[in-house]
C-alpha cells in the first residue's frame, strides 16, 4: 500500500518560536530548539523527523510562514 | 543517523514541495509579536490572491493598528488611511477604478471605535469592496487598551479590574450590527487558531473577494483573533483563551450571504 512521508524545512532566522505549529502538528514531529536564533529565538525544527507525514498542518497555521513541507508517495 | 539524513534528502526535493510561503508575501520579516494573527491573515489574504491572479489589480487599504505595515507585507498596490477611515479610502478607491478589487484591512478599534461611523456608512452605502475585520478585543498597538470589542471581565490595561458594564458599556457585536444592512451581501466570522479553521477562513476570504468582484454590495469577514501580548498570555494559550471566551460571544459562522437586498422597500417612487 502506498504510503505518505514528509519533512519540513524551517526558516530558523525568520521563526519566532511561537510553538503554534508545534501544538499543530499530529505526529509529534516538531519541538523548540533548545539553540537560539540571532534574535532569541527558540527556533522550531523537526525532533523526530522520521514521524513527519507532510500534511502541512504546521506550515498552515505559522504566522510567520517560515515552514516549507515536503511529501512524497513511498510504495 | 545517517539513515534519517539519506531519507530526508530524498523527500527535500523541489519536486516534493506542497506548501510553502506565498510569492506573493515579501521576503521581509513581519514586525507582529510571536504568534500573532495578523500574520496568519496576512498568508491567507495572499494565497488568494495569488489563486484568483488578482496580483496586479488588487488595491489593499491598511489601518492604523499594529497592522499600519500591511503593505510591506504583501507584494500588491496599497494605501494606509488614517485611523479608522480606511472604508471611506477605499469607497473613493473602488469607485473611481471599478474595475479593481478594493479591500480594507482593519483592526477592532480601527473598524468598531474610532472608524465605526465609516464602517457602517460604507456598508449601508453598498460599496463593492471586501473589509477583513481582525477582531483580537484589544488595541494591540498602543499597550492592550480596552476596545470596544473587549469582554466583560476582560483586564487589559485601561480596565484592570477586568471590563465592567457600569462603567465601560457592554461588548460591540459590529458584526452582527453590519449583518443587518441592506448594502451587505457576504458577512461571516472565521478564525485561523487551526488548520481546519485557516481552510475556511480562506474559503471565506476568497468567497468574499470573487462576490466583491460581482457589485452586489460590501463583503465583510470578520477574524476572530488573538493579541498574546495585549492578554499577557503565550500564542498557545490565547488560542485556548479566545476559543473559550471570545467564541460564545463571538459565534463562528456566516451571517448574511445573499447578495445586498434586491428590493428598495422605502423607495417611495415604487
Ligand atoms: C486619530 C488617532 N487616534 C488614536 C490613535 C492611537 N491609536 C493607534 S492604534 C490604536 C488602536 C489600535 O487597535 P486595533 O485597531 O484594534 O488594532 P490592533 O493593534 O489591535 O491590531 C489607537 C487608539 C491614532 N494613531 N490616531
Ligand atoms: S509557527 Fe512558525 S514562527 Fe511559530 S514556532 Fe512554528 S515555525 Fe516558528
Ligand atoms: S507536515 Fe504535518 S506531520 Fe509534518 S511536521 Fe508539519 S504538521 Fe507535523
Ligand atoms: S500587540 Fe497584539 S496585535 Fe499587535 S503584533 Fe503583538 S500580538 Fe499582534
Ligand atoms: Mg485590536
Amino acid at each position: 500500500m502506498a504510503k505518505v512521508i514528509g519533512a519540513v524545512v524551517v526558516d530558523s532566522e525568520v521563526c519566532k518560536g511561537c510553538n503554534l505549529c508545534v501544538v499543530s502538528c499530529p505526529t509529534q514531529t516538531l519541538g523548540l530548539n533548545r539553540d537560539v536564533n540571532s534574535k532569541g529565538y527558540h527556533y522550531s525544527y523537526m525532533e523526530n523527523p522520521e514521524n513527519c507525514i507532510g500534511c502541512s498542518n504546521c506550515s498552515s497555521v505559522c504566522p510567520d510562514s517560515c515552514i516549507a513541507v515536503y511529501r512524497v508517495k513511498v510504495e | 543517523m545517517a539513515e534519517i539524513a539519506e531519507r530526508l534528502k530524498n523527500i527535500i526535493r523541489p519536486e516534493n514541495l506542497i506548501y510553502g510561503k506565498s510569492p506573493l508575501l515579501n521576503e521581509v520579516t513581519m514586525h507582529y509579536c510571536p504568534g500573532c494573527s495578523h500574520g496568519v491573515v496576512h498568508k491567507i489574504i495572499a494565497e488568494v490572491i495569488d489563486d484568483m491572479g488578482i496580483q496586479d489589480s488588487t488595491i489593499g487599504v491598511s489601518p492604523v493598528g499594529c497592522a499600519v505595515f500591511a503593505y510591506n507585507y504583501i507584494d500588491i498596490d496599497w494605501s494606509e488611511a488614517a485611523h479608522g477611515r480606511a472604508p471611506a479610502v477605499a469607497t473613493g478607491i473602488k469607485r473611481i477604478s471599478p474595475e479593481k478589487t478594493v479591500f480594507t484591512y482593519q483592526g477592532d478599534g480601527d473598524l468598531a471605535a474610532i472608524g465605526t461611523a465609516e464602517t457602517m456608512h460604507a456598508v449601508n452605502r453598498g460599496e463593492n469592496i471586501v473589509m477583513i475585520f481582525i477582531n483580537n478585543a484589544i488595541y494591540g498597538m498602543t499597550g492592550g487598551q480596552m476596545a470596544p470589542t473587549t469582554l466583560l471581565g476582560q483586564v487589559t490595561s485601561t480596565t484592570p479590574y477586568g471590563r465592567n458594564v457600569d462603567l465601560n458599556g457592554y461588548p460591540l457585536k459590529i458584526t452582527e450590527l453590519i449583518a443587518q444592512l441592506p448594502g451587505a451581501a457576504y458577512v461571516t466570522r472565521q478564525s485561523v487558531h487551526t488548520p481546519a479553521a485557516v481552510r475556511k477562513a480562506r474559503k471565506a476570504i476568497r468567497k468574499a473577494f470573487e462576490l466583491s468582484q460581482k457589485n452586489i454590495g460590501t463583503c465583510f469577514v470578520e477574524v476572530v483573533s488573538t493579541c498574546n501580548s495585549g492578554w499577557k498570555l503565550t500564542p498557545v494559550e490565547s488560542n485556548d483563551w479566545m476559543v473559550k471566551h471570545m467564541f460564545p460571544l463571538f459565534p463562528l459562522g456566516d451571517l448574511k450571504d445573499g447578495g445586498k437586498d434586491a428590493t428598495e422597500p422605502f423607495n417611495i417612487q415604487g
